[in-house]
């Protein structure tokens, strides 16, 4: 097993960091961020490396990472595509969003393509309601989305390289009510018996 | 009823540039705080308290008696904690804070360090919030560049340093306890109290937690007086508000309003009512933890903290989410069931075990699977959950599902797989519905 090692420039930032709290575990959110922008998710390798630098057992990292959903313990795709599902977003149609992604990349929920390009997660609420649906990719957010602006993005996103500093969000001009009632057909019985998926 | 701008006046008037700190200078920023550090920590903290201020993280506790809880004597390292973990479904009124006026949060943070004598402080965002970050982080760096923090801050000998945290996806992290456990490099475990954080909170030292927005509003309390902040709103709940508004409406977005605003007035006038070919269902007024109101209960409702407490409901964090009659009351009980099943953190059995029974129930009943009995469980589980854990996360659980099948009993009875007794269900609701808020 290969020694797991990060570059000089991200250690000189984590110990200035770690130098910033009073405490050295407390820098236990950020140090992890660090790693999982350099290596894309925390291998258990990584888990040691941060216990040791932190005066912390591994098995409190794990909980750590375990505890947060932003962490990854296994690789994502290229770009990982997290759909806000919760009530704001579903109220604007955010099913009709995961169902577009679902159909165009052909997987569900929790997986990645075989390519490894996209990785698509149900996520809750991302504080973008009064924009929604919405989803974030990477770091960025994208606000007011429509199927078809999902088609657009998914072209786009396959042509152009991640960039974790591109953090300002794209938000779209909100859909009027004809474009939203085709996202969100009127219909008397419940959400999940039209053929969505009950969350 | 024409809202006075305390907090959104310069982002609205100079969106795009209201962010970087010439702009804030430019529009009377950092004048407060200059003002503070010539009066003594304790006419601070009375200027907050005259005021009225309550927190605008959800709870809505008086802010000057929260700052005077912490301790004068105390030989410990004192410590201001920012609550910018912006997570309560339904809200984004801080991220349009942090985005639009960062150094309006930076100055109020900078206020409640020196009355309470804190010489480091914390600003923990939710790690989602990629872009806020940016702005903030370019703000403390201006701040820093111009003396205004560091050593001896706007030429005064008064230390004040900042640490800038940010979490990884947890909504409990929010909870002020949690918060506390998850900046120590922990799981976000909310703690038992007492101690209380003003007396024993982050590294064991007294701890001040305020909500982002509250800390906003500090800078024109302590710049115009508490006499000017009174003028606004009611004799109860003082000042202005944010409310972050979603839903099928003409104008979603944030809106600053007087205290005791008319709830459908608002809807019909800055809102625009609803979208065409939507009806309203109901209004959860305070964030996805507060019970929902039906549209009668919305007539007459005013918006402050004893106006909606009237209506059985809170203004909890001001998430002011509008319902369309497109979505069943069943469905969106069920999305939020599905969110606290996720977020309990599992340290309490009730909320643990609470929140995924409710889920797996109402899920059964959407899928016509239900019963009355199944009901009645729900109605039985929320009320063996308010009140009964560490955090009041089961609360948050236990209101919505209450409230939703007491305000809308015949959609929950329309999907169940046998005839419901609409009596004995009204029975039962009777039972539970004592966990909900109501005027005190």
């Amino acid at each position: 097993m290969a020694a797991f090692t990060m570059p000089d420039d991200a250690v000189r930032w984590i110990d200035a960091t770690v130098a910033r709290y009073p405490d050295r575990q407390a820098a236990m959110l950020p140090v992890l961020w660090a790693v999982q922008r350099e290596k894309g998710w925390i291998s258990p390798e990584a888990m040691v490396w941060v216990g040791d630098r932190l005066g912390c057992s591994a098995s409190a990292v794990q909980a750590v990472v375990r505890f947060y959903t932003m962490f990854d313990e296994a690789p994502v795709g290229r770009w990982k595509l997290q759909v806000c599902r919760t009530l704001s977003c579903e109220l604007m149609g955010a099913r009709a969003i995961v169902d577009r992604i679902r159909d165009r990349l052909g997987i569900e929920p929790g997986e990645t393509t075989p390519d490894g390009e996209f990785t698509l997660q149900e996520v809750e609420c991302l504080a973008s309601c009064g924009t929604a649906p919405m989803m974030q990719c990477n770091f960025k957010f994208y606000e007011n989305l429509t199927p078809e602006r999902i088609d657009a993005l998914l072209d786009e996103l396959r042509g152009r390289t991640p960039d974790h500093d591109d953090v300002e969000p794209v938000i779209y001009e909100r859909p009027g009510a004809e474009a939203y009632h085709l996202m969100f057909p009127r219909a008397i019985e419940p959400v999940s018996a039209r053929g969505g998926e009950a969350p | 009823m024409s809202a006075p701008k305390i907090l959104m006046q310069r982002g609205l008037e100079r969106p795009g540039e209201s962010h970087v700190l010439e702009a804030y200078e430019a529009a009377g920023g950092y004048r407060a705080i200059r003002k503070a550090l010539g009066m003594s920590p304790e006419a601070i903290v009375d200027e907050v308290k005259k005021s009225g201020l309550r927190g605008r993280g959800g709870a809505g506790f008086p802010t000057g008696t929260k700052w005077s809880f912490i301790p004068r004597d105390s030989d410990k390292p004192r410590y201001l904690l920012c609550n910018s973990d912006e997570s309560e479904p339904g809200t984004f009124k801080d991220r349009w804070l942090l985005e639009n006026d960062p150094h309006l949060v930076l100055e109020g943070m900078m206020i409640a360090a020196v009355a309470i004598g804190s010489h480091l402080m914390f600003n923990y965002f939710r790690g989602e919030f990629t872009y806020p970050l940016a702005r903030w982080r370019a703000a403390v760096e201006e701040a820093y560049r111009k003396g205004y923090l560091g050593k001896g801050i706007f030429g005064s000998d008064y230390d004040l340093e900042l640490v800038t945290h940010y979490g990884a996806g947890a909504y409990i992290a929010g909870e002020e306890t949690g918060m506390l456990e998850s900046l120590e490099g922990k799981k976000a475990f909310p703690r038992n109290k007492p101690p209380f954080p003003a007396v024993e909170g982050l590294f064991r030292s007294p701890t001040l937690i305020n909500n982002t927005e509250t800390l906003a509003t500090i800078p024109w309390i302590v710049d115009n007086g508490a006499d000017a902040y009174t003028q606004y709103g009611t004799e109860k709940s003082r000042g202005t508000k944010l409310w972050s508004c979603s839903g099928p409406i003409g104008r979603p977005g944030v809106y600053e309003l007087e205290m005791g605003h008319d709830l459908m007035e608002f809807l019909e006038g800055d809102l625009g009512g609803m979208m065409e070919g939507v009806e309203l269902k109901g209004i959860i007024p305070g964030g996805s933890s507060v019970p929902v109101l039906t549209p009668e209960e919305c007539r007459g409702a005013k918006m402050d903290y004893e106006g909606l407490r009237e209506r059985g409901s809170l203004v909890g964090s001001g998430g002011f989410i509008v319902i369309g009659d497109n979505i069943s009351a069943v469905d969106c009980l069920l999305n939020l069931a599905h969110f606290y099943a996720h977020e309990s953190c599992g340290q309490c059995t009730p909320c643990r075990e609470g929140c995924g029974w409710i889920e797996q129930l109402v899920e059964k009943i959407l899928d016509g699977r239900g019963t009355q009995a199944d009901l009645e469980t729900v109605l039985r589980v929320s009320d063996n959950m308010a009140g009964k854990t560490i955090c009041a996360l089961a609360d948050a659980m236990a209101w919505p599902a209450v409230a939703f099948i007491k305000k809308y009993p015949e959609e929950f009875a329309a999907l169940c797989a046998e005839p419901v007794d609409m009596d004995g269900l009204a029975a039962a609701v009777g039972r539970h519905d004592h966990i909900l808020p109501r005027a005190s």
